[in-house]
């Protein structure tokens, strides 16, 4: 603060109270729906301010049959898919691209620029511009209603390389001159060096991916079929549609926290990292 | 770009990048090349064969009233979605580069809608203004409007606007933020001892100086408004009312999957990749023209 004048710094949290209010609205207004009672969800004016119902609702999104009058998969089954897929995207992306960052940036070998362009076509090929072929691929591969199918088209990533790439430029030179007086191979390198050196970068962008997985909408929408696949985030969709003939807003909406809960308290438990991994992958 | 020292040649870097690279051929390269060959053919009308046709497929598109309008209403989307975001964001920093105690506070409950998925974002907002339902309506109804976006083109394209935006608020804020915190104080003490007010000082000074971070966000925000808010057009309107909020990205996927209209489908996602790689293109010459303060 350059000034003191006290109405400026006033007027500065008052507004930054405003926005905040603004942004939390929605989930005040979601919040307050999942602790009523359905029959109050269908009198107007809506609720805003919260009932008692909580934990009842809580406990038949969870374990009841979600919404009545629906074929879904209990919603306990979704959270676990989204888990599993979320998982498995964030560490097989963290995996695969630390491997060919370190043989890009450490070996000298035929055709290295050729894969270094491959990899970094796929920044430009987002999912929702090559659906249709890319899901014709995992048909024909009998990936459909697995996790393989769900998570491994999304694997590959060029920005998780190119951020490993630039750690690892930054890390001096006299230390793989150091280890190979020393008698290390490439591999004991990698893995004693390397992966502890860029332990906090690794955090950073399993936060990133995590989120990224866990969000997925199209391509799991796409690939599973059989309700047991089905993720949290795409049973939402299922839910609005049914809400046009029997609205459980109640239901519909503990459904849409608990598939928001996850990402947000990774976003707000690691803030630094998170930070840290939005800025660092983008640019 | 490589080590000054690496190890000696062996299969082993062969190995390692053998994975990405097997997935990118796989999932990435060749459904690409599946769709650019695709674009180029027209199946007949019961499915058998196909005819291989240059760019009609593309002609056809350009002729087609539909497309173009879905065309210019992306245009308009994303940047009624990049505009709202983004003013809204520089706010909320402007005001949050003020604060001296309790800024990680705010930074803390502003960057949380982050991690929303898109469909969550527009199941919100759809609940939010249910016609019958919803609180919005409710007290829209006092002004005398009539909300119905199940029925109202326009008002349709509001609600996939606003949910869109505020989604992206959280992300604008972190980037502005980053970026007036990393201009110098004494610049910003100079002007102050030359009697520039708050107000004056930002519009003078920081705005100018973050104009490298917008020029980024713009980019961002709209492949964002392009891409990622499938989610919330496909739960919230499903491009309805009559067409009035079907982007490209809902297009392709409501001509390939419900009309199985395959070449034009294609045809579709060969121009989207290309803006996609467009866009990669100039925000790639952006990042090696770096400001620095």
């Amino acid at each position: 603060m350059i000034e003191n004048r006290p109405i400026v710094t006033f007027f500065t949290h008052a507004m930054l109270i405003l926005g905040i209010l603004i942004i939390a609205l929605p989930i005040w207004i979601t919040f307050v729906a999942s602790t009523h009672d359905e029959i109050r969800m269908v009198q107007t004016p809506l609720p805003l301010w919260p009932g008692d119902q909580f934990f009842v609702n809580l406990e038949r999104t969870l374990f009841g049959a979600g919404l009545s009058g629906t074929e879904n998969a209990p919603v306990w089954l979704m959270l676990l898919n989204s888990l599993a897929m979320a998982l498995m995207i964030s560490i097989g992306k963290i995996g695969i691209s630390l491997i060919s960052a370190f043989a890009i940036v450490y070996f000298k070998f035929p055709f290295r620029m050729t894969f270094f362009w491959m990899i970094f076509i796929t920044l430009m090929l987002p999912v929702e511009v090559r659906i249709l072929p890319t899901f014709e691929v995992v048909a024909n591969l009998g990936m459909l209603n697995s996790y393989w199918g769900l998570s491994i088209p999304l694997i590959a990533s060029a920005t998780a390389t190119f951020m490993f790439r630039q750690v690892f430029l930054t890390i001096p030179d006299e230390l793989l001159e150091s280890a190979r007086i020393d008698g290390a191979g490439p591999l004991r390198f990698f893995w004693d060096i390397l992966l502890p050196l860029s332990r906090t970068n690794i955090a950073a962008l399993f936060v990133i991916m995590f989120i990224f997985g866990w969000n997925q909408y199209l391509w799991p929408l796409l690939v599973t079929t059989d309700t047991s696949m089905t993720t949290i985030v795409m049973s939402i969709k299922q839910m609005l549609e049914a809400a046009e003939q029997s609205p459980q807003w109640n239901i519909i909406m503990m459904t849409a926290l608990l598939a928001m809960i996850p990402p947000v308290f990774v976003v707000i438990g690691m803030q630094k990292l998170f930070v840290k991994g939005l800025t660092e992958t983008e640019k | 770009m490589i080590k000054r020292v690496h190890f000696p040649a062996s299969p082993l870097p062969y190995l390692l990048v053998a994975p990405q690279i097997l997935i990118t051929i796989v999932f990435f390269i060749w459904p690409a090349s599946q769709a650019l060959y695709q674009s180029f053919l027209i199946e007949d009308a019961f499915g058998l064969g196909s005819e291989f046709v240059w760019f009609e497929n593309f002609e056809l598109l350009f002729e087609d009233s539909h497309y173009i309008d879905s065309f210019w209403r992306t245009a308009f989307f994303s940047a009624a979605v990049a505009f709202l975001s983004m003013s809204f964001a520089l706010v909320l920093a402007g005001f949050a580069d003020r604060v001296v105690r309790g800024a990680t506070f705010y930074r803390t409950l502003l960057i949380w809608p982050y991690a929303i998925a898109p469909v969550l974002a527009g199941a919100l907002w759809v609940f939010m203004f249910n016609p019958t339902l919803g609180i919005f309506p409710y007290f829209l109804r006092f002004f005398g409007i009539d909300w119905n976006h199940y029925l109202n083109g326009s008002q349709a394209m509001a609600l996939v606007i606003m949910a869109a935006a505020w989604k992206q608020v959280a992300y604008n804020f972190l980037f502005y933020l980053a970026a007036m915190q990393s201009i110098p104080k004494s610049v910003i003490e100079a002007a102050a001892i030359d009697g520039a007010g708050p107000i004056k000082r930002f519009s003078t000074i920081i705005f100018p100086l973050i104009s490298p971070t917008t020029f980024f966000l713009l980019v961002i925000n709209v492949v964002y408004a392009f891409f990622e808010t499938f989610g919330i057009i496909h739960a919230v309107t499903q491009g309805g009312p009559a067409n009035s909020t079907t982007i490209l990205v809902y297009k392709v996927f409501n001509d390939g999957f419900v009309g199985l209209d395959l070449g034009g489908s294609a045809a579709q996602s060969v121009i989207l990749m290309f803006i996609v790689i467009v866009m990669t293109v100039v925000q790639f010459r952006y990042v090696e023209r770096k400001v620095e303060y």
